[in-house]
C-alpha cells in the first residue's frame, strides 16, 4: 500500500484537472467530485497508516521513488515520496479536515456561480499540500510549497470582483515571495554544502557538518521561508488580509494546514536546526514574539475572522516556540499543530455558520445572544473555545500545556531562557483566554445587537439568524468532537510523541525551572482570570455598537500594531522610489540607446530598400558591382 | 580507378562497359523517371485523369526515393565502412553528406508537393489554367471557364528535384553546372504560373530567368577559368593542381586564375542561395511566384545550393596555398556579414508577408554561411541541421500563407491576403493556423524550444569553435546573434498582429507612416507597439480576409512541420547524432 502513496497526490490533482478542464459542463456535479477526490485521498491515507503501523517503529521511514526528475551534471534529484510518521500525520490531518471542509463548502458555496471553480482550487490545494508534506527532497517540497502558495492566492482572491480581495491575494502572494527567496537561498546553500537536496542525504549528513556557521545560515534561511508561509513575525502582515477569502478557505488553508507548513519545515529540518543552536534560539524568539503579537492584536479586532486569524498567528507562534526549543519541542509543536488544526478549523467553520445566518456580516459588535438561535454552532464553537483556552480535558490543554512546560525548560533549564520563554508562553495563555472568550461572548451571549439603531441614526438591516443546513453542521460537529477528545486520546501514555520518534528522535527531558504542577495550576488560573475578565466586559455588560476610543495599545492593536505602516515606510516607499528611478533610467538611457539604434537600422533599411526598385537592369548592375567588390577584396587580401 | 580501367581497356582496344553503381543512383533514377513519365502522361492520358495520375505518380516517386535513401543510409551505417560511392569515375560523389542532402531535399519536396497538390475548399490550385494565355485575355477567361488545369507542374517539379539531388553530389564543375540548370529552368517556368496576379508572377519569372542566366554565365566563366588553371573540371584534380602550384614552379600570378575562377563559381552558387550582393531577385520572385512554389523554392533550392557550396568548398576544389584560401575566406566573410545585415534590416521594413519571408530567407542564408565559414566538421553538421530546421519552418509558413485569402465584394475567395495588416486578428479567427504560423516564426527567430534555436546555436558555436577571441569566427557569431535579435522584431511583430490586434474587416489603402513611431494605427485605433515600428498600416474599406479550408494535405503538412519544428527544438539529439554518424561515415 505504501508504494501506492502517489495516489494521495494524484487523486485530488486529477480532480482539479477535471474540474478546470471540463469547465461549465461539470457545474452540476463538480462539487461532489471535489468531495469524492478529497475523501478518496483520506481513504488511501488511512490504508497507508495501517500499512505503516504494521511495521516496526524503527522501520517506519519509507522513501518511495517515483521517477528520476532532474539529472543536471552534479545535481541529481529523484522525485520521490517520504512516508514516515511526520508526513503521514500531516496527510491524515489535511485529508480528514480537508474532506470535512469540502463537504461544508458544498452548502456554504451553494449560491456561488463559481462553486465548481472553488472546488477545483480546493482540490489543487489538497494535492499541493500533500506534495509539500510527502516530498522526499527539498526541491520537490518547494514545488508543493509554491503549489499551496498558488492555491492560497487563487482562493484569497476568489471573489476578486471586489478590488480589496484581489489586493489581499496579491499581498499574500508578495509576502510569500519574500519568504521564497529564503527557501531558494537555503536550497543553494544545501546544494553547495551537501551536493544534494534529498532528505536522506541532507538530514543524514547535517549532524556531521563541522562548520556550524553553514548550518546556521541554512537554518535561518529555512526560517525565513517558514516565517512567510506561517505568518510569523516579521512576515505576518498577510494573514489578516487573507481572510478576504471564503470562510472554508480560511478554515482549511489559513488555519488548519497551509499556514502550519512553516512549522513542518522546521521540524522536518530538525537535524539542521539541532546543529545550529543560534538558529534554534532565533526560531524560539520569533515564536515568542509572534505569540504575544497575535494575542494582542486578537484582543482588539471586531471582525470575527480577523480575530480568529490573529489567534491562528498566535497559536502558530506557540508551535514555532516549541520547535525552537529543539528536539524536546519538535513533537509538541506537531502535537499542538494537530489539535489546533481541529479546533481552529472547527471555530472557523462556526464563524462561517454565524456569517451564513447573519447575512455575511463579520462585525462581532453586530452579533450577540446567538446561542439561542444557532444551537449547534454555539455548542461546537464552545467546544473549540474550551479547547483553545486549554481547559482540561479538552484537546488544547494537552498540547499547549506541554509547550508551556517545555518553554520553562528551555536552554536546558539554565540562564534566562526558561524564564523568558516560559513567562511569555504563560502570559500568552492568559491573553488567549481573554480574546477568545471576548469573541465567544460577544457572538453568542449578551443582548441582541443586530436589531439596534446605529449611532448615526441608520438602522441595522433586519436579520433572521438561523442554524445552518446539515451539510454545514455535521463537519462542525465532527471537528468539535475532535476538539474535545483528540488531544486526550493522543496524549495517552505519550502515544503521539512516541509515534513521531522515528522522525524527531528520542530525547531525555530536562526538568522545568518550576515544578510541573505549579505550571499547570498557574496556567489554568490565568486562563480563568482572562475568561472572567472577558465575561464581565462582553457578556455581563453591554457591548457598544461602535468601538470605543480605547487605550493607545488598543488602537495600535486594531491596526495590527502598525505592521502595515512599518512595511510601507520601510520597504514599499523606498522600493517605489527605486523602481521609479529605474523606470526613468530605462526610459532615458536604455530606451534612448535602443530607439537610436532602431532608428539607425530603419534608415539603413529604407536606404537599401530604395535599391530594390524592381528593375532587372539595376539588379544585374548590383550583382556586377557586388562581384567586383568581392574581386577587389580577394585581390587585396591575397597581396 | 574506374577511369584507369577504362583507359587501359581503351589502350587494349577492347570496350569494357563501365561499372555503374545502380543502387546508389536509384533515388535519382526514380525521381527523374517520374519526371519523364510525367511528360508522357501529359501526352497520352486523357485530360480528366491527368491530374490524378500525376499527383499519385509524383508523390509515390518522392516517397519511394526517400525510402531508398533511408535504405542506403541504413545499409551504409550498418556496414560501418565508408558509405561513399563514386559514380562514373567521380562525376557524382554519393557519400554520407550527399545522402543527407538528398534525403532532406526529397523529404521537403514531398511536403512542398503536398501543398502544391492541395486545391483548398475553393477547388482551385495555385496555378493558372493556361500559362500560355495573356493575362486578362479572352483565352485566359475561356481556360478558366473550362476549368483547365496545367498538370505540367508535376513533371517540372520532378525535374527540379532531380537537379537539386545532383547538385550537392556533383563531383565536377560541369555536372554541377548541369544540375544547376536542370533545377533552375523548371523553377523559372513554375514561378510564372500563378493563378492570380499573373503579371506580377510573369515579371518575377522573367526577372528570375534573366538574373539566373547572368549568374549561370558567371558560374560557367569561372568554371572555364578553373579549367584553364588546372586542365580539369574535377574538384579533386583542381585541388591537386592547387597543391602543386603552392609548391612553386607555376608561372607568375598563376593563382589569379584560381582566385577569380573560384570566386565566380562561388558567386554563381551564392546567387542560388540568395546571398548579398546576389540577393536582389529573392523578394521579387518570392512574392510573384505561386506560393506553394515559393515554399518549395525557398526550402529545397536553398538546401541544394548550400549542399553544392559545401561540396565545392570542402572537397578539394578549395585547396591551395594558405594565402589564396584566406583571400577567398575573407570574401565569403564579407558576404556572410552583409547577407545577415541586409536580410534582417530590410526585412524589418517589409509590409508584405511573402516579401518579408523572402528577406528572412536572405538572412538565413547569412546564418548558414556562418556555419560554412567555420571550416570544420562541426560546421558541416551545423549547416545540415540548420537547413533541415529552416526548410521545415519555411514549407510550413508558406503553406499557411496559401490558406489566408482575400474575398471579393460578392464573398468569392480571391488570392492570398499577403499584406501584413490583413493578418490582424488571425489568431482569433483561426487559432490553430495562427499558432502554427507563430511556431514557424519563432523558429525563424531562433527562440528556444524550436528547431531554429538549436540550428542557430550549433551554427554559431561551430563558428566560435576554433576561432580565437575576436577572431573572424567569433565576430561572425556576434554579428549573427545581433542580427537574430533584430530579426526577432519582425517575426514577433507578425505574432502581435495576428493575436493582439482586432481583425480588420477591409483593407484598401495601405499607407506607410514612418513618422509615427511606437504606435500602429488599425482602423483608426492607436495601438502601442514596439518602438522600432517602421511601417504602419492604415486600413479603410475593401476586401475582407478569410481562411479557406484545406483539402487536408496542406493542413497535414502544416501540422507535421509545426510538430517537426517543436520536436527538433525539444529533442534535437537524435537528429544531431544521426547527422554526426552519417557525415563521419561519409
Amino acid at each position: 500500500m505504501i508504494d501506492a502513496a502517489w495516489l494521495l497526490i494524484a487523486i485530488p490533482l486529477l480532480g482539479a484537472a477535471v474540474l478546470l478542464l471540463a469547465g461549465r459542463r461539470s457545474n452540476a456535479w463538480g462539487h461532489w467530485l471535489g468531495v469524492a477526490t478529497s475523501g478518496a485521498s483520506f481513504v488511501v491515507a488511512a490504508l497507508v497508516l495501517v500499512a505503516l503501523l504494521g511495521r516496526d517503529a524503527s522501520d517506519r521511514v519509507v522513501d518511495v521513488n517515483l521517477f528520476d526528475w532532474i539529472d543536471a551534471g552534479p545535481l541529481t534529484v529523484e522525485a520521490g515520496l517520504r512516508i514516515d510518521p511526520l508526513s503521514l500525520t500531516f496527510v491524515l490531518l489535511v485529508t480528514f479536515v480537508g474532506t470535512l471542509i469540502h463537504v461544508y463548502s458544498v452548502a456554504y458555496m451553494e449560491h456561488d456561480a463559481d462553486r465548481r471553480r472553488f472546488f477545483a482550487y480546493l482540490n489543487l490545494f489538497v494535492a499541493a499540500m500533500l506534495l509539500l508534506v510527502l516530498a522526499d527532497s527539498y526541491l520537490l517540497l518547494f514545488v508543493g510549497w509554491e503549489g499551496v502558495g498558488l492555491a492560497s492566492y487563487l482562493l484569497i482572491g476568489f471573489w476578486n470582483h471586489v478590488p480589496a480581495n484581489a489586493t489581499a491575494a496579491k499581498k499574500a502572494f508578495i509576502v510569500n515571495r519574500v519568504a521564497d527567496v529564503g527557501m531558494i537561498v537555503a536550497l543553494m546553500l544545501m546544494f553547495n554544502t551537501f551536493g544534494a537536496l534529498d532528505f536522506s542525504t541532507v538530514l543524514t549528513e547535517a549532524p556531521g557538518i563541522s562548520d556550524e556557521g553553514t548550518l546556521t545560515a541554512i537554518a535561518l534561511m529555512l526560517l525565513v521561508a517558514a516565517c512567510g508561509k506561517s505568518a510569523q513575525f516579521p512576515l505576518q502582515s498577510w494573514l489578516g488580509d487573507a481572510m478576504a477569502g471564503p470562510t472554508p478557505v480560511s478554515a482549511l488553508i489559513h488555519a488548519a494546514t497551509m499556514v502550519t507548513a512553516g512549522v513542518y519545515l522546521v521540524v522536518r529540518s530538525g537535524p539542521i536546526f539541532t546543529g545550529a543552536p543560534d538558529a534554534l534560539l532565533v526560531t524560539a524568539i520569533i515564536g515568542a514574539i509572534t505569540l504575544l503579537f497575535g494575542a494582542i492584536v486578537g484582543c482588539a479586532k471586531d471582525d470575527i475572522k480577523k480575530a480568529l486569524a490573529a489567534s491562528t498567528m498566535s497559536q502558530i507562534g506557540y508551535m514555532m516556540l516549541a520547535a525552537g526549543l529543539g528536539p524536546i519541542g519538535y513533537a509538541f509543536a506537531i502535537f499542538h499543530l494537530i489539535t489546533h488544526g481541529f479546533f481552529k478549523a472547527g471555530m472557523f467553520l462556526g464563524a462561517g455558520s454565524v456569517m451564513h445566518g447573519m447575512d455575511d456580516d463579520v462585525n462581532m459588535r453586530h452579533y450577540g445572544a446567538l446561542s439561542k438561535f444557532m444551537k449547534i454552532t454555539w455548542v461546537t464553537f464552545g467546544l473549540g473555545w474550551l479547547a483553545i483556552l486549554g481547559i482540561p480535558p479538552f484537546s488544547g490543554f494537552w498540547s499547549k500545556d506541554k509547550i508551556i512546560e517545555s518553554a520553562f525548560a528551555a536552554g536546558e533549564g539554565h540562564g534566562w531562557q526558561p524564564w523568558v520563554f516560559g513567562m511569555v508562553a504563560l502570559v500568552g495563555a492568559g491573553i488567549t483566554a481573554f480574546y477568545m472568550s471576548r469573541l465567544f461572548f460577544m457572538t453568542f451571549y449578551g443582548d441582541k445587537r443586530w436589531t439596534k439603531d446605529l449611532s448615526d441614526g441608520s438602522e441595522l438591516p433586519v436579520r433572521h439568524p438561523h442554524e445552518s443546513p446539515a451539510l454545514m453542521t455535521w463537519p462542525m460537529i465532527i471537528l468539535a468532537v475532535g476538539s474535545a477528545g483528540l488531544g486526550g486520546v493522543l496524549a495517552i501514555g505519550g502515544g503521539f510523541t512516541t509515534w513521531l520518534e522515528p522522525v524527531t528522535g528520542h530525547v531525555a527531558h530536562h526538568d522545568p525551572v518550576l515544578p510541573i504542577p505549579v505550571i499547570v495550576v498557574t496556567t489554568i488560573v490565568l486562563v480563568l482570570i482572562g475568561a472572567f475578565l472577558a465575561w464581565r466586559q462582553y457578556a455581563a455588560s453591554a457591548v457598544p455598537l461602535t468601538p470605543p476610543h480605547g487605550t493607545p495599545l488598543t488602537r495600535a492593536a486594531r491596526v495590527d500594531l502598525y505592521q502595515d505602516a512599518v512595511n510601507e515606510n520601510l520597504f514599499m516607499r523606498p522600493g517605489q522610489y527605486l523602481t521609479r528611478s529605474l523606470v526613468y533610467l530605462d526610459k532615458r538611457v536604455v530606451d534612448g540607446a535602443f530607439m537610436g539604434l532602431a532608428g539607425m537600422l530603419a534608415l539603413i533599411g529604407a536606404g537599401v530598400k530604395r535599391m530594390q526598385n524592381g528593375f532587372v537592369r539595376s539588379y544585374a548592375a548590383m550583382m556586377l558591382a557586388g562581384f567586383l567588390v568581392l574581386v577587389v577584396v580577394v585581390l587585396f587580401v591575397w597581396n | 580507378m574506374i577511369a584507369q580501367a577504362a583507359q587501359t581497356a581503351a589502350a587494349a582496344g577492347t570496350f569494357v562497359a563501365p561499372e555503374v553503381a545502380w543502387f546508389a543512383l536509384t533515388p535519382l533514377i526514380i525521381v527523374i523517371s517520374a519526371g519523364v513519365l510525367g511528360v508522357l502522361v501529359e501526352s497520352f492520358v486523357p485530360a480528366a485523369h491527368r491530374r490524378t495520375v500525376q499527383v499519385v505518380m509524383t508523390m509515390v516517386a518522392l516517397a519511394a526515393a526517400f525510402a531508398v535513401i533511408v535504405w542506403q543510409g541504413v545499409t551504409w551505417l550498418g556496414e560501418g565502412g565508408p558509405g561513399g560511392v563514386v559514380v562514373f569515375g567521380g562525376v557524382l560523389q554519393l557519400d554520407g553528406v550527399a545522402l543527407l542532402f538528398q534525403g532532406t531535399i526529397v523529404l521537403m519536396a514531398f511536403f512542398a508537393l503536398a501543398v502544391v497538390v492541395d486545391r483548398t475548399a475553393v477547388k482551385q490550385d495555385a496555378f493558372t489554367p493556361s500559362a500560355a494565355s495573356i493575362p486578362g485575355s479572352e483565352h485566359e477567361e475561356l481556360a478558366r471557364r473550362l476549368g483547365l488545369v496545367q498538370t505540367e507542374v508535376y513533371p517540372l517539379l520532378m525535374f527540379a528535384v532531380g537537379g537539386m539531388m545532383i547538385f550537392p553530389a556533383a563531383g565536377d564543375l560541369l555536372t554541377m553546372f548541369i544540375a544547376l540548370e536542370v533545377l533552375s529552368l523548371p523553377l523559372y517556368v513554375l514561378s510564372g504560373m500563378a493563378r492570380r496576379r499573373r503579371l506580377l508572377s510573369q515579371e518575377a519569372s522573367f526577372k528570375y530567368f534573366v538574373l539566373g542566366a547572368f549568374a549561370s554565365a558567371v558560374f560557367l566563366f569561372g568554371a572555364a577559368l578553373l579549367y584553364g588553371y588546372s586542365g580539369s573540371v574535377r574538384f579533386d584534380a583542381i585541388g591537386r593542381i592547387s597543391g602543386a602550384v603552392a609548391q612553386g614552379g607555376a608561372p607568375e600570378n598563376w593563382e589569379l586564375l584560381w582566385l577569380v575562377g573560384i570566386l565566380m563559381v562561388i558567386s554563381g552558387l551564392l546567387f542560388k542561395v540568395g546571398a548579398v550582393p546576389f540577393q536582389a531577385w529573392t523578394p521579387d520572385v518570392y512574392q510573384g511566384a505561386p506560393t506553394p512554389i515559393t515554399g518549395f523554392m525557398a526550402a529545397c533550392t536553398k538546401v541544394a545550393a548550400f549542399g553544392a557550396l559545401l561540396r565545392l568548398i570542402y572537397t578539394g576544389g578549395f585547396s591551395g596555398s594558405i594565402d589564396m584560401l584566406e583571400a577567398v575566406k575573407v570574401a565569403l566573410w564579407v558576404v556572410a556579414i552583409a547577407t545577415m545585415i541586409v536580410g534582417t534590416v530590410v526585412g524589418a521594413t517589409q509590409t508584405d508577408i511573402k516579401r518579408m519571408l523572402g528577406y528572412s530567407s536572405i538572412a538565413h542564408a547569412g546564418f548558414v554561411l556562418v556555419g560554412i565559414l567555420s571550416f570544420n566538421n562541426a560546421g558541416i553538421k551545423a549547416v545540415i541541421f540548420y537547413l533541415l530546421a529552416y526548410s521545415l519552418a519555411t514549407i510550413g509558413a508558406f503553406a499557411v500563407i496559401t490558406l489566408v485569402r482575400e474575398t471579393g465584394p460578392g464573398g468569392e475567395v480571391l488570392g492570398e491576403a499577403t499584406h501584413l495588416g490583413q493578418w490582424a486578428g488571425l489568431g482569433r479567427r483561426s487559432p490553430w493556423l495562427a499558432t502554427c504560423f507563430s511556431i514557424f516564426l519563432l523558429s525563424f527567430a531562433g527562440i528556444p524550444l524550436t528547431a531554429g534555436f538549436i540550428a542557430k546555436f550549433t551554427a554559431f558555436s561551430a563558428a566560435v569553435e576554433g576561432s580565437p577571441l575576436l577572431g573572424s569566427g567569433t565576430v561572425l557569431a556576434v554579428i549573427g546573434v545581433l542580427a537574430s535579435a533584430v530579426a526577432v522584431f519582425f517575426y514577433i511583430r507578425v505574432i502581435v498582429i495576428m493575436f493582439f490586434m482586432p481583425p480588420t474587416e477591409t483593407v484598401t489603402e495601405v499607407v506607410e507612416v514612418a513618422e509615427v513611431p511606437a504606435e500602429v494605427l488599425v482602423g483608426g485605433e492607436q495601438i502601442a507597439m514596439n518602438p522600432a515600428q517602421t511601417s504602419v498600416v492604415v486600413a479603410t474599406g475593401a476586401p475582407a480576409v478569410v481562411v479557406v479550408r484545406s483539402e487536408g494535405l496542406s493542413a497535414a503538412t502544416i501540422s507535421i512541420m509545426a510538430a517537426g519544428v517543436l520536436l527538433l527544438g525539444i529533442v534535437p539529439a537524435p537528429v544531431l547524432d544521426l547527422i554526426a554518424r552519417v557525415t563521419d561515415v561519409g
